[in-house]
């Protein structure tokens, strides 16, 4: 099988540890993974602000650069979403025939990370140990928009000396919601404060996600009040190793 | 400072609106506890019916048939209401709309005129221009009745009132009842049997004395021309049985086909509204009969848009509504800021969806950004309305309307770089440097310009030295992995 990462150039640009943690447990998983440099950017935001001309370039490029893989791999429940869902309404709306063409035939082999390894590897223990506690938000796109359902959980459960426990009220909205946060900005502030309470009522030291986007957002205002929780890609729990750096 | 028509004029746009209502800790707290509270029993409900999801979807193909044959059906209806002895009015906008009631109410002598709840009047402001032509109209719903004592606008499409707490509406009683007709009890507790009371003797006199009464309508049936009201009090029924003159102003989208079809909506509704199996009034009324309810019925079909809305195919779901506001109780926006930030007669995410195209995008360009499409209002939706689909659809007609902005401009320069591998690893470059200079600690405080306002609450991590593309070149490229 010939599997291709999409990093998202969020994580590309902000988070390369993530990326970096998705190549070892899948190359630790026995996979040879290949990452298409030509890649760049789902047209998430663009899409999502109303700028849909501007993404249909970026949608164009994700088709040419990932079309010959077996599989596409990302670390990004609202990236894999963007794809799955709106890059055939784009390529419908505003592109060619070719391109719609290509975009269905590419978009069932676009795969978020743990769906990856639940559905198409069929594993649920990456050989992964982290001794923390851990509490894991679900994110919008990760719980209602992808509906990966318990597989990231199943995955965390699998992991040695993990202590997973909940979140109250998990399964709503930690306000990002990308410009949202920028354009509502107090709004999402109220969202956020909301979060954070149940973050830190779950006593867990670490926060993990599907998605760094809502990291970003919960992380940034845990980290303003001084907060000790960390917030870490999950992708990056599942890498950790027994004698590990973390 | 009560409604007039879709929109209040002079609303501000939707993020400074919420900045004021966010200061509001009362108004927080009673949002949260009454839509927790609503939204709890709604899943419970739901969850009883083994058919939900079947409901839901044959709720959304009855919706999407009528929408494709709409003409046909509203033709249908206006026979069958024509031949059961009513007479039906189109409108094509609000302000024809409110002639042809103010020459109905005219034309009987009458000067006062009962209402229930009805989301169509309140959009197209009656009460306002009933009053300017000398006929005052009194809301007998209770919360309809506690908004108009306050001289206030509704904040919800089902619990127009839910922004007050039983304090602040027994303190409005007292004070506000005696200058509308019957005052409120010496000594009224703000107990809800109590306030209950005071409410009933108030509206009483006002149900026995009214010659005429203007309603809303929830479903009307194509097939037979019956009118459908479902409601929780009863004050309802007394509006609709005990006047001489019944008007009903409807929007056009309400029409259903057959009898049968309202089947489906009458389990959807009550489970999704107020998390009841069934509520406790459906009022239906075919026409006129000799001696038993009003000897005139007049039906007034509302445009006001809609026909403008269904041409959009996107954005034609939105019409698919029954107002029953699950999407309102589950929405993570509308707890925090409340109804009133949204401008809107239909504020939360419908509100978002549905006012914009009813008045045109231009004059409701920060509704369809009020949302982080977290998508819990398309999960909540009885009739499968994809909210998240129009308002990323909406906002594209937005940002087209608007032409050529500092954003719009950003963004094409954020999809060239975004285009190309090169420029996008030039930028990380830059980004990294320029993260080096402004952070501490890794970790950047306060931005400057658009971004003030996320920087206001979160640190934001410098982005890293080493992008992932660039560290995989150097560690994997032509390497192991290949």
């Amino acid at each position: 099988m010939r599997i291709a990462l999409f990093i998202t150039c969020f994580n590309d640009t902000m988070f390369p540890g993530t990326g970096r943690a998705v190549v070892d447990v899948l190359e630790r998983l026995g996979h040879t993974v290949d990452f298409p440099q030509e890649q760049t950017c789902c047209g998430q935001m663009h899409f999502n602000t109303g700028y849909r001309p501007d993404a249909v370039p970026l949608v164009d490029r994700f088709a040419r650069v990932f079309g010959e893989y077996d599989a596409v791999v990302t670390p990004s429940a609202s990236c894999a979403g963007m794809v799955r869902e709106n890059h055939p309404v784009l390529a419908e709306e505003h592109s060619s025939a070719r391109l719609q063409a290509d975009v269905a035939q590419l978009v069932p082999r676009v795969h978020e990370f743990t769906e990856f390894l639940v559905d198409v590897l069929g594993v649920s223990d990456v050989g992964a140990a982290f001794p923390h506690r851990v509490a894991y938000h679900p994110t919008c796109h990760s719980l209602r928009g992808l509906r990966l359902g318990d597989r990231p959980q199943r995955l965390l459960k699998a992991v040695k000396d993990l202590d997973l426990v909940d979140i109250p009220a998990a399964d709503s909205c930690c306000g990002f919601g990308g410009t949202f946060a920028v354009k509502n900005a107090d709004t999402s502030t109220a969202m956020l404060a909301d979060k954070m309470r149940s973050v830190l009522d779950s006593g867990a030291d670490v926060l993990c996600a599907a998605d760094n986007s809502c990291l970003l957002h919960i992380g940034g205002g845990l980290s303003r009040q001084g907060s000790a929780v960390r917030t870490m890609h999950l992708a990056e729990i599942l890498a950790a190793t027994e004698g590990g750096p973390r | 400072m009560t409604g007039q028509g879709v929109v209040w004029l002079g609303s501000p746009p939707f993020p400074k609106a919420a900045r004021e209502a966010l200061k509001n800790d009362q108004l927080r707290a009673n949002l949260k506890r009454a839509t927790t509270t609503i939204r709890d029993k709604r899943l419970a409900v739901a969850s009883e019916l083994d058919d939900w999801e079947a409901l839901r979807e044959s709720a959304a193909a009855i919706k999407r048939r009528t929408a494709r044959h709409l003409d046909r059906y509203l033709l249908q209806l206006e026979e069958s209401v024509t031949v059961a002895g009513g007479t039906v009015h189109w409108a094509a906008d609000a302000a024809e709309a409110n002639r042809i009631v103010t020459e109905l109410v005219r034309a009987t002598g009458e000067r006062e005129v009962v209402k229930i709840k009805s989301m169509a009047t309140q959009e197209i402001g009656l009460n306002e221009h009933l009053a300017e032509a000398g006929i005052t109209a009194y809301e007998t719903d209770l919360a309809e009745l506690i908004v108009q004592l306050g001289d206030d606008r509704p904040s919800h499409i089902l619990v127009p009132a839910i922004h007050k707490n039983r304090g602040e509406i027994r303190d409005l009683f007292t004070a506000e009842m005696g200058s509308w007709g019957r005052p409120a009890p010496d000594g009224l507790t703000d107990e809800p049997a109590a306030l209950a009371e005071a409410a009933r003797q108030h509206l009483r006199e006002k149900f026995l004395r009214a010659k005429v009464a203007v309603s809303g309508a929830n479903f009307a049936c194509a097939e037979t021309g019956t009118v459908v009201v479902v409601e929780s009090e009863g004050n309802g029924r007394m509006c609709l049985t005990l006047p001489e003159t019944l008007i009903t102003v409807m929007g056009i989208e309400k029409v259903v086909p057959t009898w049968s079809d309202l089947e489906v909506f009458l389990q959807l509704l009550p489970r999704s509204s107020t998390g009841e199996r069934m509520n406790p009034y459906t009022s239906t009324w075919t026409g006129t009969t000799e001696g038993d309810g009003p000897s005139a019925f007049h039906l007034v079909l509302l445009d006001n848009g809609r026909t403008d809305t269904l041409a959009d195919t996107v954005g034609r779901q939105a019409l698919a509504c029954i107002r029953c506001s699950a999407c309102l109780n589950v929405c993570p926006v509308y707890e925090r800021t409340g109804g009133h930030a949204y401008g809107s007669v239909y504020p939360g995410p419908i509100g978002a969806v549905l006012t914009p195209q009813l008045v045109g995008v231009e004059t409701a360009a920060s509704l369809p950004f009020a949302s982080t499409l977290c998508g819990a209002c398309y999960d909540a939706c009885p009739v499968k309305i994809n909210i998240p689909e129009v308002l990323t659809h909406l906002r594209a007609e937005v940002v087209e309307a608007k032409g050529r902005s500092a954003e719009a401009l950003a963004m094409k320069a954020a999809g060239v770089v975004l285009d190309s591998p090169r420029l996008l690893g030039a930028a990380q470059k830059a980004a990294a440097l320029g993260g080096r200079v402004l952070s501490r600690d890794g970790r950047i405080g306060r931005l400057p310009g658009p971004l003030h306002g996320w920087s206001d609450s979160r640190d934001t991590p410098a982005p890293a030295t080493e992008s992932f593309r660039t560290w995989w070149r150097k560690n994997k490229e032509n390497g192991e992995s290949r």
